[in-house]
């Protein structure tokens, strides 16, 4: 704890960067540049592709860095949102600022082996911004999403625990279940009519399980993964 | 007679739970030291192996930029001799209980930085070197490595504060004093390593 203070106390004083946004989309545009609807389709995109290979691939559209150094304040946003699983470090950054005419792909740990530097920089040389010369941003983005997708298909499959940082929480709520389902049976043998009261409860305790599973659904949420600066950068 | 044993062995039960307190905590004090030791080395071998990533990296960057017509030679020796400066240097983890030798670590590794950043630099006079898609590819993979290193230091560095915060503080300081656990060193920022080299034509 005191070690993730000191984290926080060091990277906030040693750079005057904007601010670190939480994403709560996968792709978050800040500048107004996409509308809605190319917004949404992105985002299908990106989460359909999680869903399916439980890689997290992120668009964060910014308009200036404020003079910060865009490989620190990509690290910062990859970090601090956890893009990319615990288990595999699959989380990858598309990240552009509009005024400054830069761009970065960071990469996570997991990733590196299947999107190399190399790759990255090509994908942001090639592809993305000769759309961006031209002033054609969600082209640029869309095909570079796609390229990155299509580098990183096939790295990982999804779990099948779709959430793997709930798979270690979710065992003591199936204990906690069953404990409660056997006291029911215990004080329903004992009480027959009381018994159905509380077991009703219980079914409660189950379906409260199945929500907040499904709520993860809607929004974006890092799984921890970690990011040691991988990626490349460029400028159009 | 009785009174005296009594207080006695209350005396010496109260002394033998103070003796169990201050072993326990010993012990938790003195994992705890293994455990940011261990961290300590763990991240000095990930910065450790991205400056070797990028000495491994350059004698292709060479090959590749000598092959074009008159490009300056000094660049390119620069490069190379601080690149053989580096490679002659033997880094264990021990080095960072040797104030000295890690500063000769730096220093070298801080030179080779340098010429990479003239040599980069000078390419920007040749723009079918810029054009070449291998090239290209050579140069994101340095600077790649380059940023690897930033991130590496940057972890290192705050993990090595931690443990030498650790260490200097009271009582921890006498379990560290006992078992040898001494200061480690870590990257100071160099004056001037923040502005990129200027290159005169």
């Amino acid at each position: 704890m005191k070690f993730i203070f000191i984290i926080f106390l060091f990277t906030a004083v040693a750079f005057a960067q904007p601010q670190v946004p939480t994403l709560t989309k996968w792709a978050t545009d800040l500048t107004g540049t996409f509308s809605e609807q190319q917004l949404n389709t992105l985002n299908s995109r990106l989460s359909t592709f999680e869903d399916t290979t439980s890689n997290q691939v992120l668009l964060l559209m910014i308009s200036s860095l404020n003079g910060a150094v865009i490989e620190e304040y990509a690290y910062d946003v990859a970090t601090k949102n956890k893009i990319g699983s615990k288990k595999f470090d699959n989380g990858a950054l598309l990240l552009i600022a509009k005024a400054d005419k830069k761009l970065r792909i960071e990469v996570g740990y997991g990733l590196e082996g299947i999107l190399p530097d190399a790759l990255s920089s090509s994908i942001i040389r090639n592809v993305i911004v000769p759309h961006f010369k031209r002033d054609e941003y969600y082209s640029g983005v869309s095909a570079g999403i796609d390229a990155i997708i299509s580098a990183v298909k096939g790295e990982y499959k999804a779990d099948p625990d779709t959430n793997d940082e709930d798979g270690d929480s979710i065992i003591p709520v199936i204990i906690f279940i069953l404990f409660i389902i056997f006291i029911t049976f215990v004080k329903g043998g004992r009480r027959g009519r009381g018994g159905f009261i509380s077991y009703g409860s219980g079914l409660g305790g189950s379906s409260w399980g199945g929500s907040s599973g499904g709520s993860s659904f809607g929004g974006f949420s890092g799984g921890g993964g970690s990011f040691g600066g991988g990626g490349a950068s460029g400028s159009w | 007679m009785k009174k005296g044993m009594v207080i006695g062995c209350g005396v010496a039960g109260f002394i033998l739970i103070i003796l169990a307190i201050a072993l326990f905590w010993g012990i938790g004090a003195y994992n705890n030291l293994v455990n940011l030791n261990e961290s300590v080395v763990g991240s000095w071998s990930q910065v450790e192996n991205q400056y070797q990533r990028r000495t491994d990296l350059i004698p292709n960057l060479v090959s590749t930029v000598k092959g074009y017509a008159n490009f300056e030679k000094e660049v390119l020796t620069g490069v190379t001799e601080a690149r053989a400066k580096v490679s002659q240097m033997n880094v264990t983890p021990e080095v960072l209980n040797d104030p000295q030798a890690f500063q000769r670590f730096e220093q070298s590794q801080s030179q080779l930085s340098g010429a990479l950043s003239r040599l980069l630099v000078t390419v920007e006079n040749y723009p079918e070197l810029k054009a070449n898609e291998g090239f290209l590819q050579l140069q994101s993979q340095l600077e790649g490595t380059e940023n690897r290193i930033a991130v590496g230091r940057r972890q290192f560095t705050q993990i090595v504060q931690e443990y030498n915060t650790t260490i200097k503080r009271f009582p921890t300081t006498i379990i560290a004093g006992l078992f040898g656990y001494n200061q480690k060193e870590y990257f100071k920022a160099v004056p001037g390593s923040d502005t990129p080299p200027k290159v005169e034509f």
